[in-house]
């Protein structure tokens, strides 16, 4: 059972930590819940969909589909969230700004949050297929434990992931209203970037580009990828104790680019006196 | 939030451009890669060591014959792909250095483990 467990939070805490990160950015956010349930509901949906598809899905492309699902997911996911890094951004931060100012918490108005949502469901669809494929298997296998404590595993690994991700939204929930909108937004650029490495692996398992397995370096001996603190690292900032050339191009240049990005089209910039 | 260290824009969308065209002017799949097998049964791999050549990209072909589905994982290889009850799947590994790199099946670690031992 615990075995099973360790799976299923292993699977979950990266969308875990995603949703809670993006719940805790979109606070006071028209339609927040609206969004962000639809696009978590539409991943979990779409999950079950690519499981049950999954064994046609591993057929196409000479035994590559999978891989193509998820550069095409994962490509997804990088443009919606550097979108948002970008061009959400800086609504966010005149909303910021005025909060500072009147000292009140931040209310970015009608301005919903579709590409955190549409974000949030593509990592809920990524872990969570994953996920499905597995209990799939475990409820159709004559595994010892039975079936019963195999699903309580299920359901134990998938509590302590929404757990962690109820932990980290509302640790963050308690940061001043003033200092919310940039620190939850900085947490969002590093979890762009490790997307974007993300992404770079799966090109490269997919063969569509051939980057060499040869890691730059190798840091497992000192945070050891499969810790608790590296897992955490892994999912909240893209750690990987053996990361390839390209991992760390798409890794830096995600980040140059926000970051150039902002300071293009940052509101000091095209600064009025929004009152 | 700190931003990183001034680099002249220049040198932004050259990072990107230089990424991109890699993307691009990378090879794919080519006729010469060296291609193995597999095979998934009763929870275990067989064989449990493959040999192949060093400094080459690999193309693995894993056939999973039992009725559930299994996850081919290897940290060292930075590889992970589920492979479902009965599908055959290419997993593109390396090229690798000469070593030993274990792999397991994360659904049945403890009786799906084999190497990758290139040479």
């Amino acid at each position: 059972m615990f075995a099973t467990a360790l799976i299923v939070f292993r699977e979950s805490l990266e969308a875990a930590l995603f949703v809670g990160i993006v719940a805790a950015a979109t606070r006071g956010v028209a339609g927040r819940g609206r969004w962000l349930g639809l696009g978590v509901g539409a991943g979990i949906a779409g999950a079950v969909g690519l499981a049950l598809a999954a064994e046609r899905i591993a057929a196409l492309a000479d035994g590559l589909g999978q891989d193509m699902v998820n550069v095409a997911v994962l490509s997804i996911a990088l443009l919606m969230l550097l979108w948002h890094c970008i061009w959400g951004a800086r609504h966010g931060q005149e909303a910021a700004r005025d909060a500072r100012r009147l000292g009140s918490s931040v209310r970015q108005g009608q301005h919903a949050p579709v590409a955190l949502a549409v974000a949030c469901g593509l990592a809920v669809l990524r872990e969570g297929a994953e996920t499905v494929l597995f209990v799939i298997g475990m409820t159709g296998s004559d595994s010892a434990g039975g079936i019963a404590a195999s699903l309580a595993g299920v359901l134990l690994g998938l509590s302590i992931g929404v757990a962690v991700g109820a932990l980290i939204y509302f640790g963050l929930s308690r940061v001043p209203p003033q200092r919310l909108f940039g620190v939850t937004q900085a947490l969002i650029v590093v979890l762009t970037a490790a997307i974007a490495s993300q992404l770079a692996r799966a090109l490269a398992q997919a063969g569509l580009v051939q980057s060499g397995a040869t890691p730059l370096w190798d840091s497992s001996a000192w945070l050891a990828p499969d810790s608790a603190p590296g897992a955490l690292l892994h999912a909240l900032a893209g750690y990987d104790a053996q990361p390839t050339a390209l991992q760390l191009v798409f890794y830096v240049g995600t980040l140059l680019i926000i970051v150039a990005a902002q300071r293009h089209t940052s509101p000091q910039r095209a600064t009025t006196a929004a009152a | 939030m700190q931003t990183l260290p001034a680099l002249p824009r220049r040198y932004h969308r050259s990072l990107a451009t230089v990424a991109l065209t890699g993307l691009l002017l990378l090879p794919a799949a080519r006729a010469a890669d060296p291609e193995v097998t597999l095979v998934i049964r009763g929870h275990k791999f067989e064989p449990t060591e493959l040999k192949v050549p060093a400094n080459q990209r690999i193309k693995l072909i894993v056939h999973n014959q039992d009725t559930t589905p299994e996850e081919f994982e290897s940290k060292r290889m930075k590889s992970e792909k589920v492979v479902p009850a009965g599908a055959k799947v290419t997993i593109w590994l390396g090229p690798l250095k000469p070593g030993r790199y274990e792999f397991v099946g994360e659904y049945h670690e403890a009786s799906a483990k084999g190497v990758v031992i290139a040479e």
